[in-house]
């Protein structure tokens, strides 16, 4: 019974391949019906299970199997031209075949099924081409098939009776290399040739077959005619995920090792162990590729699903690819799997238009969806794209603000690349008015979901009335990754270096001074971009304190800034201020497009390491993607960079939007927008300076204020900082009586922005600081006084937009500050 | 004869607790755990059990016991439970004792709550009761939501 169960089970696995490549071949075919070598091919697939399920007596397989094939052997012999009819047809043959594969495997029989409907469509399609002429020959072909599958189904009952398991399933595998290859040249004499002796001795058949054993076992390769069949096995996948893990297990004891031997002096050990970290890497490579499947494996069913989708929609749609041979690890394409599948249905249900459409538009009546794949810095890269029609961006932006996922005043600031992104907002997709009118959206959720899981991304570009490009980053593999390791609060913790950008080292004063906040949220000028600033040991404070900790140190910043007088920021502040003599290192990691710097104590250096999962005890906990056993034989956690964010964002709210202007003022001209700070000078005139040029925003007590000279400075962080009163550095200061230009104020608050250019910093003294807004500065009027570059309508007034550089001269504020910075490019794993 | 059923207890604040044995993978000597930040309080840290990573949970803070004295070194019991392989941390091992099924008897209603619901009830030894531990309950933590929202 085990045999019989061996034979079904290994004709249900060569089924299945040979049913995934014949869904493939026939619409190559459908495009170029001429091409005997395909046509040829599909024939013996067809034949083969025709055969096989005669033997193993699945009557309804076998008969579905033989229209089938009856129907290929006059295409074959070009009495009949494939048309689209004929394909359809031939593919549901296919999807009834499959459907009884599976009744197969689950319940071990066909089922109750009548398949009557689909016998006689493909028996009249195989008719339209008889009746323009001769039938003869043909029909009694075909009254000598079912003899012959009869006498061949005989045969092997009576020969699985006589010989020993192992025996019968190449007798099995000899049905299908024999008139296979026979009948490429003459297949009838094939088929009528076993009919002329049914009483042939099962033996005879088996001796046969034994010859060809070789090859037949090795499957449809052999059966194809490919020279490769002799060099590949195919093998249990648990057997590879065992040796994945011991490798993993190997890794580790490696790096004890290389641990061990770097610290001693012994010479042959660290031979040795070098000689042993050389082998293990290559090892590892090798394990790893083993897994490594060409992406091409889950793209090779989507022919056949666009062919059928475009069927329904009344669509041409032609599917283009590249990169196939891509590989990646064998969960990861399980993993990518529905969510590829879901964008290309998407693309030809939603993104490609009609054929009269695409006409009037001036295209091509048949859309393109491209599918291309290729390796970049340690990832895949897959881009699914299509020339349709592309999204809408209004609609998806008045949707969006509709449903509330953002203000209009958010959806008004977004760029056109932002506004299409919002499709992957979760509630975006649920909503089945949203889908009619936009045209696409459902589930992008759940793809974005997916795809970040494994720790890649995807991001979404769309050019109206040009398509529409999907791209996502896949890591190659799950399993070992390249990691930062770094130190917070006497722990290690692992960066996978996927997420990581750079390293920003901060000495002693840079220490003190390079970290600056805005609204309470510490920031870290690099290169002139605002990067907003996580403390991992805050990040990770426990407990219910943490919310509030964390939040107050935000607002407070890493030193007394604004707010933190309140008090309650206390052990935030302590601990934010512990590595502040220091040296500061900031880690900056990138998630979900957007950049931000984690600071840790220390950060010690690049590994290899075996990701192991977080028992279901942890798993909720985001900010952790695993854990991994160091050189040392201790644990370490191992940070999921999105998670961090998250959770860094969601304790200060609101403060995500301060940080993402942060990054946009970086890059002006994206969309022509600057980001300005907003306040109101004397007499509530409203003016605004760049954010570029803002360090911090202070509340500074009026008797800190001293004189120096004609000047109002303060002290400030150790130094002295020069004050400039909005109301004075204009012109009208000229109409001020003298006194009030020296005379300092004794009590109140002054509120002061912090300002730096070109390494000065002076303060500014305004009278009330209003908002931080985008605008595109039109439009323009001239300045009407000095220190004022232009007025213009911000925020629905005007305002006026101050020269800095001028209130500086005017100021006479000079105060050099020595700021660089030196960043370490991520160095690569030492293997 | 055929209930007698084989138990491996341990002691945590000078009660007498028992888990089957079958549940038992082993019992290993304390070594320093990996704390978890943001991990509820019951996660004592992680564990290298020979190349996997064990999550270790502290029993007494589990059933609701006071803490264990600084001073006291615990014990790890590695036990297989629906979760996945758990280190529960015990103040001391006992011994494998057999009990059979009549001297049983359902957790009185006098013990606190937590406790109650995390064992099965108690077996009357000679000289002490044994408290019989769910394996399954022991190695679950109570109220994973909140888990769920301090990492959020």
């Amino acid at each position: 019974m085990d045999d019989a169960d061996d034979i079904v089970k290994e004709f249900l696995v060569e089924s299945y391949e040979n049913l995934d490549r014949l869904d493939r071949e026939l619409i190559t075919l459908e495009k170029n019906p001429k091409d005997c070598e395909i046509l040829g091919s599909i024939f013996r697939t067809i034949h083969t299970i025709k055969g096989t399920s005669g033997f193993l007596a699945f009557d309804k397989l076998g008969a579905v199997a033989h229209v089938g094939e009856s129907l290929l052997g006059r295409l074959r012999d070009g009495q009949l031209t494939l048309d689209g009819e004929i394909t359809t047809g031939l593919l549901a043959m296919v999807d009834v075949v499959r459907q009884m594969l599976a009744s197969i495997e689950t319940s071990g029989g066909e089922g109750e099924r009548d398949d009557s409907a689909l016998i006689s469509r493909l028996t009249r399609l195989q008719r339209a081409s008889e009746a323009p002429g001769q039938s003869g020959g043909k029909s009694e072909g075909k009254n000598s098939e079912p003899v012959e599958l009869k006498a061949a189904a005989a045969g092997a009952g009576a020969s699985s009776q006589g010989i020993s398991g192992p025996m019968i399933s190449p007798a099995i595998g000899s049905v299908t290399p024999c008139p296979g290859r026979i009948s490429d040249a003459e297949p009838h004499t094939a088929q009528e040739a076993k009919p002329d002796d049914p009483a042939a001795p099962p033996e005879t058949v088996v001796e046969q077959a034994a010859v060809d054993i070789a090859e037949t076992q090795r499957g449809q390769q052999a059966a194809r005619g490919q020279s490769a069949s002799d060099s590949t096995i195919r093998l249990d996948v648990s057997l590879l995920d065992q040796l994945m893990n011991l490798v993993g297990e190997l890794v580790l004891a490696r790096n004890q090792i290389l641990q061990f031997a770097n610290s001693t002096e012994e010479s042959s050990l660290l031979a040795a162990s070098q000689r042993l970290n050389l082998i293990t890497t290559e090892l590892q490579e090798g394990v790893m590729k083993t897994r490594m499947q060409p992406i091409g494996n889950i793209w090779s069913k989507f022919p056949r699903t666009v062919r059928d989708l475009a069927l329904d929609c009344g669509k041409q749609v032609r599917v283009e690819m590249e990169g196939k041979e891509t590989e990646l690890d064998k969960t990861l394409i399980e993993a990518i799997k529905d969510p590829l599948t879901h964008l290309v249905r998407n693309s030809v249900d939603h993104g490609i238009e009609r054929p009269e459409v695409r006409q009037a538009a001036g295209k091509d009546p048949e859309g393109c969806l491209s599918l291309r794949a290729f390796h970049e810095g340690g990832q895949v890269n897959i881009e699914i794209s299509d020339d349709g029609a592309g999204l809408d961006q209004e609609r998806i932006r008045n949707k969006a603000v509709q449903r509330g996922l953002v203000t209009a005043d958010q959806a008004g600031r977004m760029s056109d690349r932002e506004i299409v992104n919002l499709v992957f907002l979760p509630g975006f997709s649920t909503a089945e008015k949203v889908t009619n009118v936009s045209g696409r959206g459902v589930g992008m959720d759940v793809v974005k979901t997916h795809i970040e899981k494994i720790g890649g991304t995807v991001d979404l570009q769309s050019k109206p009335g040009q398509g529409v490009l999907v791209r996502m980053k896949i890591p190659l593999t799950l399993a070992i990754i390249p990691a930062l390791i770094v130190t917070s609060v006497g722990q290690r913790y692992a960066i996978p270096q996927v997420n990581l950008l750079e390293l920003v080292g901060l000495d002693g004063e840079q220490a003190g001074r390079g970290i600056e906040s805005i609204r309470g949220a510490p920031v870290y000028r690099l290169r002139g971009r605002l990067l907003p600033l996580v403390y991992l040991k805050s990040a990770l404070l426990t407990g219910e304190g943490s919310r509030k900790d964390l939040g107050s140190e935000a607002a407070a910043g890493p030193e007394t800034a604004t707010t933190a007088a309140t008090g309650a920021a206390i052990s935030a502040t302590i601990s934010v201020q512990a590595a502040g003599p220091g040296r500061i290192n900031i880690v900056v990691l990138e998630a979900d497009g957007r950049q931000f710097g984690l600071v840790v104590d220390e950060i010690n250096d690049t590994e290899e390491i075996v990701v192991k999962p977080l028992g279901k005890h942890l798993k909720n906990i985001s900010v952790y993607a695993g854990a991994t056993i160091m050189g040392d034989g201790k644990v370490a956690l191992i940070l999921d960079v999105l998670g961090l964010a998250q959770r860094a964002r969601i304790l200060v709210e609101g403060r995500e939007h301060t940080h993402g202007e942060g990054a946009q003022a970086a890059a002006p001209g994206v969309s022509g927008k600057q980001k300005l700070v907003l306040f109101t000078g004397r007499a509530g005139t409203r003016m605004a300076v760049p954010l570029d040029l803002l360090a911090r925003l202070e509340n500074i007590p009026g008797p800190q204020v001293e004189r120096s000279g004609n000047q109002w400075v303060t002290q400030y962080r150790g130094q002295i900082l020069p004050l400039i009163r909005i109301s004075h550095a204009l012109e009208e200061r000229r109409y001020l009586p003298p006194e009030d230009v020296l005379t300092l104020p004794t009590m109140g608050m002054l509120q002061v922005l912090v300002l730096e250019h070109e390494h000065q910093s002076f303060g500014l003294v305004v009278n009330e600081i209003l908002d931080i807004v985008e605008s595109t500065l039109e439009p323009r009027s001239p300045a009407t006084r000095a220190g004022v570059l232009h007025s213009s309508v911000i925020a629905d007034r005007v305002t006026e937009l101050l020269d800095v550089p001028a209130l500086l001269r005017a100021g006479e504020a000079y105060e050099p500050t020595i700021r660089t910075q030196y960043s370490v490019t991520s160095t690569k794993a030492e293997a | 004869m055929t209930n007698a059923r084989q138990f491996c207890t341990f002691y945590l604040d000078h009660l007498l607790f028992g888990v089957e044995s079958q549940k038992i993978q082993e019992v290993v000597t304390y070594i320093e755990l990996r704390p978890v930040p943001l991990a509820p309080p019951v996660v004592s840290g992680l564990m290298n059990l020979r190349g996997q990573v064990v999550v270790a949970l502290e029993l007494r803070r589990q059933l609701e016991l006071p803490e264990r004295p600084p001073n006291m070194t615990p014990v790890c019991l590695v036990v297989r439970a629906s979760a996945g392989t758990v280190c529960l941390l015990a103040d001391e091992v006992g011994n494998v004792v057999e009990v059979e099924e009549q001297t049983f008897e359902p957790s009185p209603e006098t013990l606190s709550p937590r406790l109650r619901s995390v064992i099965l009830g108690v077996h009357k030894l000679e000289d002490q009761l044994m408290h019989v531990l769910d394996t399954d309950q022991a190695c679950e933590i109570q109220g994973v939501g909140q888990g769920a929202s301090s990492g959020a």
